[in-house]
């Protein structure tokens, strides 16, 4: 021990500055960035003067040309007469709508499966696990190309359409379903929703509160249910029923009037939906095999009935296992709605696909649909990062 | 999607480094590798389409070969890469082709912002709309299309003039939008959408391949002007020229009556304009001025034939397509094909 700070003390009083391990790894981190900034300057620099050379336009100026071109599926008004910028704006709703609705379903379903992988029931247990194999080991694009081609394409055409309840219909140009029309006095039915939502917050609240002080247990679910569905409809009859149909109907070529919803998203959803659940359902099975069989036995052993035991003790463990996993599979569903490409959905990428050759500018419109993933990767990320921190197991 | 981000990454990565060599003398770099590289259309029977061994033929496929017969007097020395309608431009921008020939509409913007140029016109189209007249035996005119649903290829001409036609006749539609021409036909054949734009040529070469070709009609309206053509990058006069003079020799060849049969005895005819173009005249300059041998209209003609074999052996009558020439007729014929004097 003393040799060795001798031998220290001996080196660093006779060694230049150059051995300074400190200042060597400033040096070399300096001439890292430096290399990196300079390759990076010469790349661009270099690819703007070759677009000058070969009299490509450059720049982003084009965004506020008019597009020229119609869009099936646009959540804002859009028509051939709007600019290149709102079609992209259009693209990155559609690409929102679906992830959105897909990141719900493949929760809801990838829990189900999960949970019911582990079922002592034979029969379910063996179904999802069938389920899980089947979809994980398919790439997504084959599970999106089965949805279309091989269950929504080979639908009747509109005049053969499948008739279903309500009014609705099926056919190879989507699902049609009457539209609700609000008449005057509608507002109070959704106020009498936020209301019925509020007061069960407040129950519930109230109701944990009476059982940390006295033990006693109160209805939360039922009073909820009741407050949040009774509510509106005590409102709906109030106001007189405030609600009318417009229901589909044949014309020439299609069903006209009524809600449609095209079979690129509906292919789109359930393959995205039914792709990643599969995934998800791994997670949760490992989140809830990854709590000790001791937790639920001291449950059972304090008196928890088998539902108890799940909700209050052996989810809120599994949890923590279960979100950081959750993330990735949201991130991986939403990059993978720009499969969406192959059977014509108006996405982001399809939709700055069809920019990039209307106009030419490569180099921007691949740009804006890296920042634009990157952006949306990032919110997530932050998000469930959020929700992971709140949902963690806090040491008492 | 994977291969058309990979493709403008990819272009984009190209405009960065390599562009340079690319905007340097075409020529040069084609004479270097041994063989041109010509983007062609996926698949467009009649236009550009592989045959069961992989050999490539068609109408715009016979440019290629015409340009390589031109430079290297033999037509095989082509090395073709099939693009999609989105994946053309910037394939010829990033010099990963050195000729695009794949039913390319000429229009101002693509010769100036895409910063190309047009070779000339070597199909005169117009587009149009295809119905399956079983299912809709009513209709006759594309007038009584409002509400239909409409396929349509992505990143085309046709996509835009669709909407201004519609938009003009206040109509209504419903676009159903694809990248791949194959997904084009495969949507309209399973009864996706009511009808199939494109231009009038595509829908005939398209109507082939459908699973009951006899149960489609192509309406009778044209809504719209389109010179296909070959197109390449600016800033190559001389590779612009070969390209654009080559189309010329095809249609003088048909005009001076120059066939793939009879070019070798053309070869000794007393006629001195056709002496001129096939080289045989005393000093001639004319291949050399363009980077040529002198003998290159004569290997353009043996490796293709003229104009009108090229046009009659993949589109016109010795073809399952009988399209007739039409507006691609010669100007003596009333068409519009003319070509400026070759001297």
């Amino acid at each position: 021990m003393a040799s060795q700070e001798t031998l220290r003390d001996d080196s660093a009083s006779r060694s230049s500055i150059l051995y300074d391990p400190k200042i060597r790894s400033i040096v070399f981190q300096i001439l890292v960035f430096v290399a990196l900034v300079l390759a990076v300057g010469w790349i661009v620099n270099n690819t703007i003067e070759n677009l000058r050379r070969a009299n490509i336009s450059s720049g982003y100026d084009f965004l506020d040309s008019r597009a020229g071109f119609d869009i099936a599926v646009a959540l804002i008004p859009f028509s051939s007469d709007s600019t290149f910028g709102q079609a992209l704006v259009v693209g990155f709703l559609n690409t929102l709508m679906v992830a959105a609705v897909g990141i719900v379903t493949a929760t809801i379903v990838g829990f189900l499966i999960g949970v019911g992988r582990l079922s002592k029931n034979w029969l379910i247990s063996r179904i999802c696990t069938v389920y899980v194999e089947v979809f994980r080991n398919i790439p997504p694009l084959l599970v999106i190309f089965f949805w279309y081609l091989g269950v929504l394409s080979v639908l009747p055409l509109p005049r053969d359409s499948i008739e279903l309840p309500f009014y609705s219909y099926l056919n190879s140009r989507g699902f049609f379903f009457p539209r609700a029309i609000w008449a005057d006095g509608a507002w109070l039915i959704a106020v009498a929703l936020v209301v019925g939502i509020a007061m069960s917050w407040f129950v519930a609240r109230q109701a944990r509160a009476r059982q940390m002080a006295t033990g006693q247990t109160f209805p939360v679910l039922w009073t909820s249910i009741g407050l949040i569905v009774g509510l509106p409809v005590i409102a709906f009859f109030a106001m007189g029923a405030p609600l009318s149909f417009d229901y589909p109907v044949l014309g020439t070529f299609n069903l006209n009037g009524g809600w449609t919803v095209k079979p690129e998203f509906l292919a789109l959803y359930l393959a995205l939906s039914f792709y990643t659940a599969s995934f998800i359902a791994e997670i949760v099975r490992a989140g809830i095999l990854g709590v000790s069989h001791g937790q639920s036995e001291a449950s059972y052993a304090l008196g928890l009935r088998a539902g108890q035991t799940l909700r209050l003790v052996v989810v809120p463990q599994a949890m923590r296992i279960v979100i950081p996993p959750l993330t990735s599979q949201y991130l991986n569903l939403t990059k993978n709605s720009s499969l969406a490409v192959a059977i014509g959905y108006p996405d982001l990428v399809a939709i700055g696909g069809t920019i990039l050759n209307q106009t030419g500018q490569s180099i921007e419109v691949v740009a804006i649909w890296m920042v634009v993933y990157l952006g949306l990767s990032l919110t997530t990320s932050v998000f469930m990062n959020w929700f992971n921190s709140r949902m963690a197991l806090v040491e008492r | 999607m994977k291969t058309t981000i990979l493709t403008g990454v990819l272009g984009a990565a190209a405009l960065g480094l390599a562009a340079s060599a690319a905007s340097a003398a075409t020529l040069d770099d084609v004479k270097a590798k041994g063989f041109l590289q010509c983007g062609v259309n996926t698949g467009l029977a009649g236009f550009a389409s592989p045959d069961n061994a992989g050999n490539w033929a068609g109408f715009d496929v016979d440019i290629c070969k015409a340009v390589a017969a031109a430079i290297f007097g033999d037509a095989t020395k082509v090395k073709y890469s099939p693009t999609t309608a989105k994946e053309r431009f910037t394939a010829l921008q990033s010099g990963e082709i050195d000729l695009l020939s794949r039913n390319t509409t000429w229009t101002l913007s693509r010769d100036t912002s895409l910063g190309f140029n047009f070779a000339g016109v070597n199909y005169y189209d117009g587009q149009g709309f295809m119905i399956n007249a079983k299912n809709l035996p009513g209709v006759n005119s594309a007038l009584q299309l409002s509400g239909a649903s409409v396929c349509v290829q992505t990143g085309t001409t046709t996509e835009l003039n669709l909407a201004d036609y519609f938009r003009a006749n206040n109509m209504e539609y419903n676009p159903v939008v694809f990248e791949k021409l194959e997904e084009v036909n495969a949507a309209y054949d399973s009864g996706r959408c009511d009808v199939y734009t494109t231009d009038q040529s595509g829908l005939y070469s398209i109507r082939l391949t459908l699973a009951a070709p006899d149960d489609h009609v192509v309406l009778p309206e044209i809504i719209s002007k389109e010179p296909l053509g070959p197109a390449v990058r600016q800033g190559d006069d001389q590779w612009f020229d070969i390209v654009k003079w080559t189309l010329n020799a095809m249609i003088t060849a048909e005009e001076l009556g120059i066939t793939s049969e009879n070019v070798e005895e053309m070869k000794g005819s007393s006629n001195p304009e056709i002496k001129r173009v096939l080289g045989q005249e005393a000093d001639s300059k004319l291949g050399a001025s363009l980077g040529l041998s002198e003998d290159w209209v004569v290997n353009v003609i043996k490796a293709v034939g003229n104009y009108g074999e090229s046009f009659e052996r993949n589109i016109g009558t010795g073809s399952p397509l009988k399209i007739a020439r039409g507006l691609n007729q010669l100007w003596t014929k009333g068409g519009l094909m003319y070509a400026p004097p070759i001297r």
